[in-house]
């Protein structure tokens, strides 16, 4: 399977297939993000500094050790997790702005980090041996984006997704609740850079190279920009956010020098009509099962049809 | 029930509450009436332990509860309806009500508390699938104390109910409060309304400037010259 899986791959566009990667690495770092972000409401800026935890953790795992790539993926994860929950741990007493702020001074913390290690090999960055693995890389991006995309939904909807919720809701009303503020807003800090740390090694194997310096906090504004433009707090949100930002500067290439101008726009634009992203304050679930037949259209709606 | 000693609570430089002592027994409704900035929120903030106190001592049914934190409060038994309602905005009625039942695992407990709120409260039923942002003010009271309900607490922290409420509406939160305590649940109620939160009250502070000024049977304080004339309008 691994060898038919090959042949798929090497025959399709490469300039094609890294933007279907660029899409799937940026969903599942668009729903870590929306994790922390959208749901539980507390403004990170360092997302890609966690992505390149994990990005480094993966690319050591591959060169120093032989490890299957699909144990490094967990233990890239798992890693940035854990630094994720000791970061979280201090500043998430912190909110709004100031917490903004702190993961930002983060986030420089280990770029600089990682331009001063040996390990790393400093400011020339890392070059990334091929993954231990039979699945191709663009593949393997796609089965992690997936599998992010379903464990979020379920997380949603789940009572642990409720308590974030209720946190981004309001903290105080939340505690009021009985919802243990601190040990939620870890949890949801470790998972949504768990979610960052996977895509940050599953970068760093597609592309073969990595430098501290691509991790800088534009890309963290690119993340965020993702799921502010899908709407927060929504999965299908996050997926369509992250897909129209991750290939517009791809499809806007023909405007040449303009095109960074025309993206920005386009964000401007969005924000100005559409205030709570394309697919803020939107149920998927209820609008698809409504538009099926399976639920009643909203009572509103029937009222004026009526009259 | 609940007993609150010698209990201190700076903000910065500020002393916001100054050795206040204060006791609710099992089945009253207890007041705490004075001005604006007098202290009253800071105590119930620092019973349910949302705020930190500096020195002093909280204890429930002989239980130290000075440094516990809120969510391990609540599951004792003691819930506070936050200043201002403080409802869940982008959620509907039902998901508020689910909400307040956070801390019950039992998902049959968890709708019966439901219903049990939909009696108390008919408009909720009606209202139960709309967002909580659209209720009007006294709705969004109504489902501030029927959430906090949802946990069955044996005492309930009522922070400013009549807050910006129709004189009507005030009276009847008011009656329902009395429900509430002739079901069986001890009520501590914080109130500028000073009016109204004697008239349902067995007992009563008055609190100034953090510093309980006067305390004792609500009838008395009603009739007291001093409290009439400085929170009574009189």
């Amino acid at each position: 399977m691994g060898a038919s899986l090959q042949n798929l791959v090497a025959g399709m566009d490469p300039y094609f297939l890294q933007i279907i990667v660029n899409i799937g690495i940026a969903i599942i770092l668009a729903l870590g993000l929306n994790i922390i972000t959208g749901l539980t409401g507390q403004l990170s800026l360092g997302h890609a500094a966690f992505m390149s935890i994990g990005a480094f953790v993966g690319a050591l795992l591959t060169i120093k050790t032989g490890l299957p790539f699909s144990l490094n993926l967990i233990l890239a994860g798992s890693i940035t997790a854990l630094v994720g929950a000791m970061i979280g741990y201090p500043i998430l007493r912190l909110t709004g702005d100031y917490l903004a702020i702190c993961t930002l001074g983060f986030a420089e913390i280990v770029k600089v980090v990682f331009l001063n290690l040996d390990i790393t090999n400093k400011a020339l960055g890392l070059s990334v041996p091929p993954a231990h693995s039979s699945i191709p890389m663009p593949i393997m991006v796609w089965i992690c984006a997936i599998l992010a995309i379903v464990a979020v939904t379920f997380l949603q909807n789940s009572r642990f997704g409720r308590a974030l919720k209720a946190i981004r809701g309001d903290e105080i009303a939340a505690e009021s609740m009985g919802i243990n503020l601190a040990r939620y807003k870890i949890s949801s800090f470790a998972l949504g850079t768990f979610f960052a740390g996977i895509g940050g090694a599953l970068y760093a194997h597609f592309l073969g190279y990595i430098n501290p310096s691509d991790f800088s906090f534009l890309k963290s504004v690119d993340i965020l920009s993702m799921i502010v433009l899908g709407g927060l707090g929504s999965v299908p949100g996050a997926v369509i956010g992250a897909s129209v930002l991750a290939a517009a500067p791809e499809f806007l290439r023909f405007m040449s020098q303009y095109r960074m101008l025309v993206y920005g726009a386009l964000l401007v634009f969005l924000m100005v009509f559409r205030p709570n992203g394309l697919l803020g304050g939107v149920n998927f679930v209820d609008l698809v099962l409504r538009k099926l037949g399976k639920k009643p259209q909203l009572a509103v709606r029937n009222g004026k049809k009526g009259e | 029930m609940l007993k609150v000693e010698n209990l201190t609570v700076n903000y910065g430089a500020i002393k916001a509450l100054k050795n206040i002592s204060c006791e609710v027994h099992q089945g009253e409704i207890v007041a705490l009436i004075g001005a604006n900035g007098a202290g009253k929120t800071t105590i119930l903030n620092s019973i349910s332990g949302i705020l930190p106190i500096d020195s002093g001592k909280i204890s429930f049914s002989g239980t130290d509860i000075t440094k516990t934190p809120p969510h391990e409060i609540v599951k004792m038994g003691i819930c506070q309806v936050p200043e201002g309602r403080r409802v869940f905005a982008n959620m509907s009625v039902h998901e508020n009500l689910e909400m307040g039942g956070y801390s019950v695992k039992d998902k049959a407990a968890v709708n019966a508390g439901i219903e049990r709120a939909f009696t108390l409260f008919p408009r909720l039923k009606e209202r139960s699938k709309q967002l909580a942002k659209t209720l009007s003010g006294g709705e969004q009271q109504m489902l501030a104390m029927g959430r906090a309900l949802m946990s069955s607490p044996k005492l309930i922290l009522l922070d400013e109910p009549s807050m910006g409420l129709a004189p009507m509406l005030v009276e009847k939160i008011f009656e329902i409060i009395v429900d509430i305590n002739k079901s069986g649940t001890t009520i501590m109620l914080v109130e500028q309304n000073a009016h109204m939160a004697l008239s349902i009250a067995n007992r009563a502070y008055v609190l100034e400037t953090g510093e309980v000024v006067l305390s004792g049977i609500a009838k008395d304080l009603a009739e007291d010259p001093e409290v009439r004339k400085a929170y009574l309008g009189e």
